[in-house]
C-alpha cells in the first residue's frame, strides 16, 4: 500500500498518565510546505505531541489525521513518510557511520548503494565514515544523525530540539536544511524552546504551555519579545 | 518485509556483538561461574546427586539467559535506538523475531560450551542420545527466549527493570525449567528413559508454539506507549 | 452490580454465619479427624482465587488490545483479591498438612501450582507499584501470560511430582459431606465476586476523581 498525503492533523488530541496531564485538547494542523514551530517551556507537552505524531504512542482521547486517515487505519506503510529527529539521536555506538546508515537504510527498504554515500557527504563525514560513532563529537552525532532521520525521504520530518548542542554554524546549516525540506514538500514539524533559533526559521508557531495550546498563528518577526509574555520565563 | 526486517535486526546485533564479544564472553563466564557454585553447593565426597547435572544445566541456562536479555536490551536503550526501530515501516512483530533469534543465538553458544563441561564435571552421560538432548535444549531455550525477549523489551523504558525481569520471568517460565530438567534427567538415567524425554519434547514445544504466538500478539500493544 | 451489592453482602454475611455450623455437623473423615474440615475453607479459597485470576486475565487481555480503562481496574481487583485468596489457601493447606500428615509441605501439584499462580499475582502487583508510568500495560502483559502458562504448570508439576512421594489424596467425598461443602463453595465464591465489585467500584472512584482533576487543569 502506497500511502502519501499533504497535511497532518491533530484533532482534539489529549494524553494523560493518571492524573497528571501530558496534553490537553489539542487541535493542530500543518501542511506540505509549512515549518510548524512547536514552542513551549520544558516539560509543556511538546516531545509527547512529537512521539504522537510519530505513531509511538496513542493519544487517550482525539485522534491524529494524516491526510484524511485516522492513523490507525493506514498501518506499518504510514511510517515510511515519517522521520523523526530526538534528542538521543538513535545511533548505535558501536558500529561505524556507513553501518549506521546502511542499516537503517535497508531497514527502510531502499537500497544502501546510492544513498549513503551521498548522506556521509552532506554530513561532512566521508573522511570518518568507517570510525565507531562512540568516537564522535555531540555535533558530528547530530549532523549523522540528521542524515539517518531523513535518507528515506519523508514527508513528515518531526524534530524534538535539533539545536541542542550546536554551535551557530552548525545550528545554521540545521536551519538551512529544514528550510529546503519545507520547500521540497515535507511538513516539517520543530519542537524547541530556544526562541531565538526559531526566529526566521518557522512559518507557522504552535504555543504549548502545560499540555495546552496558548496560540496557532502564522510566524511573524520577533518570536520572543512576542511570545515572552505568554510563555513566562522561557 | 517481516522476515526481511527480522534478519535485518538479527544481522545488526550480530554487527555489534561481533566487535567486542562483550555480552557474549561474560554470558559465557558466568555461565561457568554458576556451574561451579552449585557443584560446590552440592557435591559432596566427589559425588553430586541424583540428576543434579540436569539441574544446574537448566539453571545456569536461565540464569546467564536473564543477564544476557537485560544486557542486550540495554543496548536499545541506550540511544533509544529501539524508538528508531519501532518507527520502520515493518510489521512490529518482525522487531521481536530479530530479537528472538538473536537471543537463541547467544544461548545456543552457551549451551555448546556448557553441555560438554557439565558432561565432564559430573561425569554425566549427556551425549549418549543426541538428538533427543538437542530436543529438550532446543524446546526449552525457545521458550525461556520468548517469554523473556518479550519482557526484556516491555521492560527497556520501566523503572526497576532488572530486578523485575526475573520477578516476571521465573514463575511463568517454570514450565520450561520442569521440562528441560526432567527431560534431561531422563536421558541420564539408565536405562536411558526415552519415551519420557519425547514427551517433554512434546510439552515445551506446545509452551513454544503458545508463548511465541502470545508475543508476537502482544508486542505491538505493548512497545507503544 | 452496584444496586446488587447491598443485598449480596447481607447474602454472604449470613452464609458466613451459618457455614460453621454445617461444618461442625458434617460428617468426621474417616482417618484424619477434625483437622479435614479445614478442607471446607482450604478448596473454596481456591476456587475465588480462580475466578479472581479468570477476570483479571479476562480483563487484562481486553484493557491491552482496546485500552479500556474500567477493563484496568478490573485486572487490578482480580490480582488483589487473587492474592489475598491465594495467601487464605496457601496457609490452610500446609496446617492441615502438617496435622494430617506431619509435613508442612510436600509438592502437591494443586498447591504447587497455586503457589506459582500466587507469586505471578504478587509480581502483577510489583509490576503496578514499582513499574513507573505505562506499568499498567506490563502489568496486564504479566496477567495474560501468566493466566496462559497456568496450565502448563499444572501439567509439568503433576508429572514432576511422580518422582516425588505421594502422600496425599483429597479424600473422597461422602454425600452428607457433599452439601456443607457446596454451600461453602458458594459463600466463598460470592465473597470474592462481591469483593471484586467492592475493589474496582474504588478504582472507578479514583478514576472519577482522576478525571476531575484533569478537568479542574483543563479550565486554569
Amino acid at each position: 500500500m502506497n500511502v502519501d498525503f499533504t497535511s497532518v492533523q491533530l484533532v482534539d488530541v489529549s494524553r494523560h498518565f493518571g492524573r497528571r496531564r501530558a496534553l490537553s485538547h489539542i487541535s493542530l494542523r500543518a501542511s506540505s510546505g509549512d515549518i510548524l514551530g512547536l514552542l513551549g517551556p520544558n516539560g509543556a507537552g511538546k516531545s509527547t505531541l512529537i512521539t504522537i505524531l510519530a505513531t509511538l504512542a496513542t493519544p487517550s482521547g482525539g485522534e491524529v489525521r494524516y491526510g484524511d486517515q485516522p492513523a490507525a487505519r493506514l498501518g506499518a506503510a504510514l511510517r515510511i513518510r515519517i522521520g523523526l529527529l530526538a534528542h538521543e539521536l538513535h545511533l548505535y555506538p558501536e558500529l561505524s557511520a556507513r553501518q549506521n546508515l546502511a542499516f537503517f537504510a535497508q531497514l527502510y527498504g531502499l537500497d544502501p548503494r546510492p544513498i549513503v554515500e551521498p548522506a556521509l557527504e552532506s554530513a561532512g563525514l566521508a573522511d570518518r565514515a568507517d570510525d565507531a560513532v562512540s568516537g564522535f563529537s555531540r555535533g558530528m552525532r547530530q549532523r549523522l544523525a540528521l542524515e539517518r532521520a531523513l535518507l528515506h525521504r519523508p514527508r513528515l520530518v518531526l524534530f524534538d530540539e535539533p539545536f541542542t548542542g550546536l554551535d551557530d554554524r552548525a545550528s545554521a546549516v540545521v536551519a538551512d536544511r529544514l528550510r529546503a525540506l519545507a520547500a521540497g514538500g515535507a511538513i516539517v514539524v520543530l519542537a524547541t524552546h530556544d526562541l531565538d533559533l526559531a526566529d526566521g526559521l518557522v512559518t507557522r508557531v504552535a504555543l504549548v504551555r502545560n499540555g495546552k495550546l496558548v496560540s496557532d498563528e502564522r510566524a511573524s518577526s520577533g518570536l520572543r519579545a512576542r511570545y515572552r509574555a505568554l510563555i513566562g520565563a522561557a | 518485509m517481516f522476515f526481511r526486517t527480522a534478519w535485518l535486526v538479527l544481522r545488526k546485533d550480530v554487527a555489534i556483538e561481533v566487535k567486542s564479544l562483550e555480552v557474549l564472553t561474560t554470558t559465557l563466564f558466568f555461565a561457568i561461574a554458576c556451574v561451579l557454585i552449585f557443584a560446590f553447593a552440592f557435591v559432596k565426597n566427589g559425588q553430586a546427586p541424583e540428576d543434579a547435572a540436569a539441574g544446574i544445566l537448566w539453571i545456569a541456562i536461565a540464569f546467564s539467559g536473564t543477564l544476557a536479555l537485560g544486557r542486550t536490551f540495554e543496548r536499545e536503550r541506550y540511544a533509544e535506538t529501539l524508538r528508531a526501530l519501532l518507527l520502520a515501516p515493518a510489521p512490529r512483530p518482525a522487531l521481536y523475531v530479530g530479537k528472538l533469534l538473536g537471543m537463541l543465538a547467544l544461548l545456543a553458544s552457551a549451551e555448546v560450551l556448557l553441555v560438554p563441561l557439565i558432561a565432564f564435571l559430573f561425569q554425566a552421560a549427556l551425549f549418549s542420545r543426541p538428538v533427543l538432548l538437542v530436543g529438550i535444549l532446543a524446546g526449552g531455550t525457545v521458550g525461556f527466549s520468548a517469554v523473556g525477549t518479550l519482557f526484556a523489551a516491555m521492560l527497556v523504558r520501566a523503572r526497576s527493570r532488572d530486578v523485575l525481569l526475573p520477578i516476571l520471568l521465573y514463575p511463568i517460565t517454570i514450565p520450561v525449567i520442569i521440562g528441560g530438567v526432567r527431560g534431561t534427567a531422563a536421558l541420564l538415567a539408565s536405562p536411558v528413559d526415552e519415551p519420557s524425554a519425547i514427551m517433554w519434547i512434546g510439552i515445551l514445544a506446545a509452551f513454544d508454539v503458545v508463548f511465541v504466538t502470545l508475543s508476537l500478539w502482544t508486542f505491538e500493544p505493548l512497545m507503544t506507549e | 452490580m452496584k444496586k446488587a451489592f447491598g443485598p449480596l453482602l447481607v447474602v454472604v454475611a449470613v452464609m458466613f454465619v451459618v457455614a460453621p455450623f454445617l461444618i461442625a455437623n458434617a460428617p468426621y473423615e474417616s482417618t484424619m479427624g477434625l483437622i479435614q474440615k479445614i478442607f471446607y475453607y482450604h478448596v473454596p479459597s481456591w476456587f475465588a482465587m480462580y475466578l479472581a485470576i479468570a477476570v483479571c486475565g479476562a480483563a487484562s487481555a481486553v484493557y491491552l488490545f482496546k485500552g479500556t480503562p474500567i477493563a484496568d481496574a478490573y485486572a487490578t481487583a482480580g490480582a488483589e483479591v487473587a492474592v489475598v485468596f491465594g495467601l487464605c489457601g496457601l496457609v490452610t493447606g500446609p496446617l492441615w498438612g502438617r496435622v494430617a500428615w506431619g509435613v508442612w509441605w510436600q509438592w502437591d501439584v494443586r498447591l504447587t501450582t497455586a503457589l506459582l499462580l500466587e507469586l505471578i499475582f504478587v509480581a502483577y502487583l510489583m509490576v503496578r507499584r514499582f513499574g513507573g508510568p505505562g506499568a499498567e500495560k506490563l502489568a496486564a502483559a504479566t496477567a495474560l501470560f501468566g493466566t496462559a502458562t497456568a496450565p502448563f504448570v499444572y501439567k509439568s508439576v503433576d508429572i514432576w511430582r511422580t518422582v516425588h512421594p505421594q502422600t496425599t489424596v483429597i479424600p473422597t467425598l461422602k454425600p452428607s459431606m457433599g452439601g456443607p461443602f457446596a454451600f461453602s463453595s458458594l459463600a466463598f465464591l460470592l465473597l470474592s465476586a462481591l469483593l471484586l465489585t467492592a475493589r474496582v467500584h474504588l478504582a472507578k472512584r479514583q478514576m472519577m476523581v482522576d478525571e476531575m482533576y484533569l478537568a479542574y487543569e483543563d479550565q486554569s
